[in-house]
């Protein structure tokens, strides 16, 4: 988050976590959606917050750090504000989901590697199925699904995200 | 039972049911939008919208939501996933039961005109039957339905999954009252294994023995799972009944809690669904609202509390022990087994896990009694069985048959047939099916006619799973399609035990061997090997199902992959490395198109003489097939 300097990041960080926190009543079996409610504030799991999640659950941070990295849905990195999921399960894999990975990658310069543009609008994503394989190939904007999609048309929806950020 | 004064009171099934019936037959007309994922994704909300609009500007009176008071000319409900996504939206329209589909905004003003108010219908936007351009009035019309056996999907995609009401008045939370009320835990366990129902997600275990196991459990505190983390890819018959008729997973939990005497029950909801996350947690409320759930349920003095979880992204969690793990809130790892689940499960204590499906069969099985439900299905898998059925098939969607319905006529009947890569009807197309997802297996031209149930899959290698059925056609190529598998499972692979962990990636590693053209005879027979070990040396069926895809495929398209290994190539024409393009000197009219075309100059030869291609330069782009109008170009 560019914009806000990192003091004042940090304190609005903690104070958030501890409502979520106390919202879980500090339940260490709570932990999954803990982090999910954490991620879903900031939009990634910053070290320090997970440290400071493990310290108040009264776990060591690796338990943490070991949740997080466990499941794909928790990022340690930050995520774009518009991340875009495409589904690359049986039915969009055989209906040719990689030529729609490709144009998007192509067309926001991003690789498998390197998953989000430098200025943290979009990050792109495959993930193993959406569950609307009727609709295949699929993809997700954000909550928003799109279905029998083209490569044509996923970078013409990426082209009308950034027109819009812009304008 | 004496100190009944402080105890709620009994919720009334029948008086909801009546008052609901009443009320709803006061409205004449009803509209039933499908709001799945799938329709959603192709606007149906805004054609919810248009509705709204349309019927207010026709002078029509519209109730979106029923009051006993109503008195609208036309009722609008949004219903779940009525399973025929490809040709969303779709509409339907009582009492007629017309069925319109792929209807956008701009139709909407028409279907009320000539539908609502003249009670005629739409010709256009009924569905055409790709084979001879015959429209369909409705289901009972459209082969895509009329050779299901919807029982379990019965209500989902008619009834509103959002109103508790609706549920009562079809009947519903009938079979939990009488598991709390009338029935004795034994009694239920009893009638559920008499009934041979077996476990959806997969293994087919018989669902009341599980339950017996889990009974028979000293202590108090138990636990029921509903395991709704259905991470098969091409699979979404979970997701399609959790939003479409969530109350049904609701009863079949509390059923289940009271079979085995549990006072706490999880729903376990994979994060990749949050339609499905928020109508089961709706529907929990409403459940919480009718005093069905709760401190005392249906009054007695058994309580149940159910909690719903979301979710992190995780294919293992599946997996039983795995999925207790994460509600634990530790990494979704398996455990070995024994301990069963039913012995020691969540926090140490007895636990029944059940998929979604299952949970689904469960208030079914005692409503209609252990003998009928076991007329429906084969001797051995009684039930009907969803699947979904998607990859080069006409109509893709949501389906459900009775075990023992061939794949011929799910593929040609229901499927209405295979398509090519452009998406017309080809009748030779026919190359596979791919059943049970990443655990599962292929199926051939030679299986057609194979009952599909637990055992006859099983015996010949490929397995029911959680019911994902990728129709493949022709231009398929088996090795891409083992590797995709392959990748997933190495990508899920949880890491705790050696063989899954890298035994999945060099198997991988070979798959990508035969792909790019590097590999010998040595390695088919090391891939073969490697699989059975990894077989042999997982602790959960993640491992234990990872090479099924790859040993199945062995088998069935040993050609397929001598060609690639021993030929250098790949018949589909799919793999680039090992494309081969030639020029057909008797076709080639030497027109120099493809010479022109060619980015690496790699096609030589003279005006009006045939051409050849210098295989060291070409870098098999295709540019030349697809220039060529004499289709002389072959091999890519």
């Amino acid at each position: 988050m560019p914009t806000v300097t990192e003091p004042a990041l940090k304190l609005r960080q903690f104070e958030a976590v501890c409502r979520i926190l106390d919202r879980f009543g500090r339940d260490p079996m709570k932990l999954i959606p803990i982090l999910q409610d954490v991620q879903e504030e900031y939009r990634y799991l910053p070290e320090e917050v997970m440290t400071f999640v493990a310290t108040s659950l009264g776990l060591p941070p690796a338990r943490v750090f070991g949740v997080a990295t466990f499941y794909s849905h928790f990022a340690i990195e930050p995520k774009g504000k518009y991340v875009v999921r495409l589904c690359d399960g049986t039915a969009c894999h055989v209906k040719k989901s990689t030529s729609i990975l490709d144009a998007l990658y192509q067309r926001l310069g991003l690789s498998e590697k390197n998953t989000t543009t430098p200025d943290l609008l979009i990050t792109v994503e495959t993930v193993s199925c959406l569950g609307a394989c009727g609709l295949a190939p699929v993809m997700c904007i954000n909550d928003d699904v799109h279905g029998q999609v083209t490569p044509d048309r996923a970078v013409a929806l990426i082209e009308d995200i950034m027109k819009e950020e812009n304008a | 039972m004496n100190d009944t004064a402080d105890r709620p009171v009994a919720p009334n099934l029948t008086r909801m049911a009546d008052e609901y019936a009443a009320a709803s037959a006061q409205i004449k007309q009803r509209v039933i939008l499908c709001a799945g994922t799938g329709c959603v994704a192709n606007g149906a909300i805004e054609v919810h919208e248009a509705f709204v609009e349309a019927i207010a500007t026709a002078g029509l009176n519209v109730a979106t939501e029923l009051r006993s008071e109503s008195t609208a000319d036309v009722r609008l409900s949004k219903s779940g996933c009525q399973g025929f996504c490809q040709m969303g939206p779709l509409v339907t329209v009582e009492p007629q039961g017309l069925l319109y589909v792929k209807v956008t905004p701009a139709d909407v003003e028409e279907i009320v005109e000539v539908t609502l108010r003249d009670g005629k219908t739409v010709e256009r936007l009924l569905y055409e039957e790709q084979r001879n351009g015959r429209r369909c009035h409705g289901p009972a019309d459209i082969p895509f339905y009329r050779q299901q056996a919807r029982t379990v999907l019965r209500l989902c995609g008619y009834i509103d999954p959002e109103d508790i009401r609706e549920y009562i008045a079809e009947g519903g939370y009938e079979s939990a009252r009488r598991a709390y009320v009338d029935m004795t835990p034994e009694e239920i366990c009893g009638d559920v294994l008499r009934s041979g129902l077996r476990g959806r997600g997969g293994g087919g275990f018989p669902t009341g023995r599980k339950w017996e196991l889990t009974r028979v459990q000293p202590g108090d505190k138990k636990y029921v799972i509903c395991n709704g983390d259905e991470g098969d890819p091409g699979a979404f018959m979970d997701r399609s009944v959790m939003e479409g008729n969530p109350h049904a997973v609701i009863e079949g939990l509390l059923i289940t809690a009271r079979a085995v005497g549990a006072d706490e029950a999880y729903v376990y909801v994979r994060a990749e669904y949050p339609l499905a996350v928020q109508r089961i947690r709706k529907a929990v409320a409403d459940a919480e609202a009718a005093g069905i759930v709760g401190e005392h349920v249906f009054g007695t003095e058994l309580g149940l509390t159910c909690h719903v979880m979301e979710g992190a992204g995780a294919f293992v969690c599946g997996e039983e022990t795995a999925l207790i793990a994460s509600i634990e809130g530790k990494r979704g790892m398996p455990k070995p087994k024994p301990p069963f689940p039913a012995e020691s499960g969540l926090l140490g204590k007895p636990t029944v896990i059940n998929n979604v499906e299952t949970l689904a069969c469960v208030p079914l099985v005692l409503a209609m009694g252990a003998d009928q439900f076991r007329t429906l299905g084969t001797a051995g898998s009684p039930g009907t069985k969803t699947f979904a059925l998607t990859g080069h098939v006409v109509n893709t969607g949501l389906i459900e048959v009775p075990f023992g319905a061939t794949l011929r006529d799910i593929v040609y009947n229901i499927g209405g047939g295979v398509t090519d890569d452009s998406g017309a009807i080809t009748d030779e197309g026919f190359k596979a099916v791919q059943i049970g997802g990443p655990s599962g297996g292929c199926l051939t031209e030679e299986q057609l006619d194979l009952p599909l149930d637990f055992d006859s899959l099983r015996s010949v290698g490929a397995m029911v799973g959680s019911g994902g059925l990728v129709v493949m056609n022709r231009q398929t190529c088996m090795v891409s399609v083992a590797r995709f598998f392959m990748q997933f499972t190495q990508n899920e692979s949880c890491g705790k035990c050696l063989l899954c962990r890298e035994g999945t990636k060099q198997m991988l590693a070979l798959l990508d061997d035969i792909i790019e053209g590097n590999a010998d005879a040595g390695t088919l027979e090391l891939l073969a090997k490697l699989g059975n070990a990894v077989q042999k040396g997982s602790l959960c069926g993640l491992g234990k199902t990872a090479p099924n895809p790859v040993l199945s495929m062995l088998r069935q398209f040993q050609g397929e992959y001598e060609d690639h290994v021993f030929h250098k190539r790949c018949p589909a024409g799919e793999c680039k490395a090992l494309l081969m393009p030639e020029i057909d000197p008797d076709l080639c009219k030497g027109c120099t198109a493809c010479a022109r075309k060619c980015p690496v100059d790699a096609i030589i030869g003279d005006v009006r003489k045939p051409h050849t291609i210098d295989v060291e330069k070409c870098i098999k782009c295709g540019a030349c097939a697809e220039v060529c109008k004499f289709n002389a170009v072959t091999g890519v």
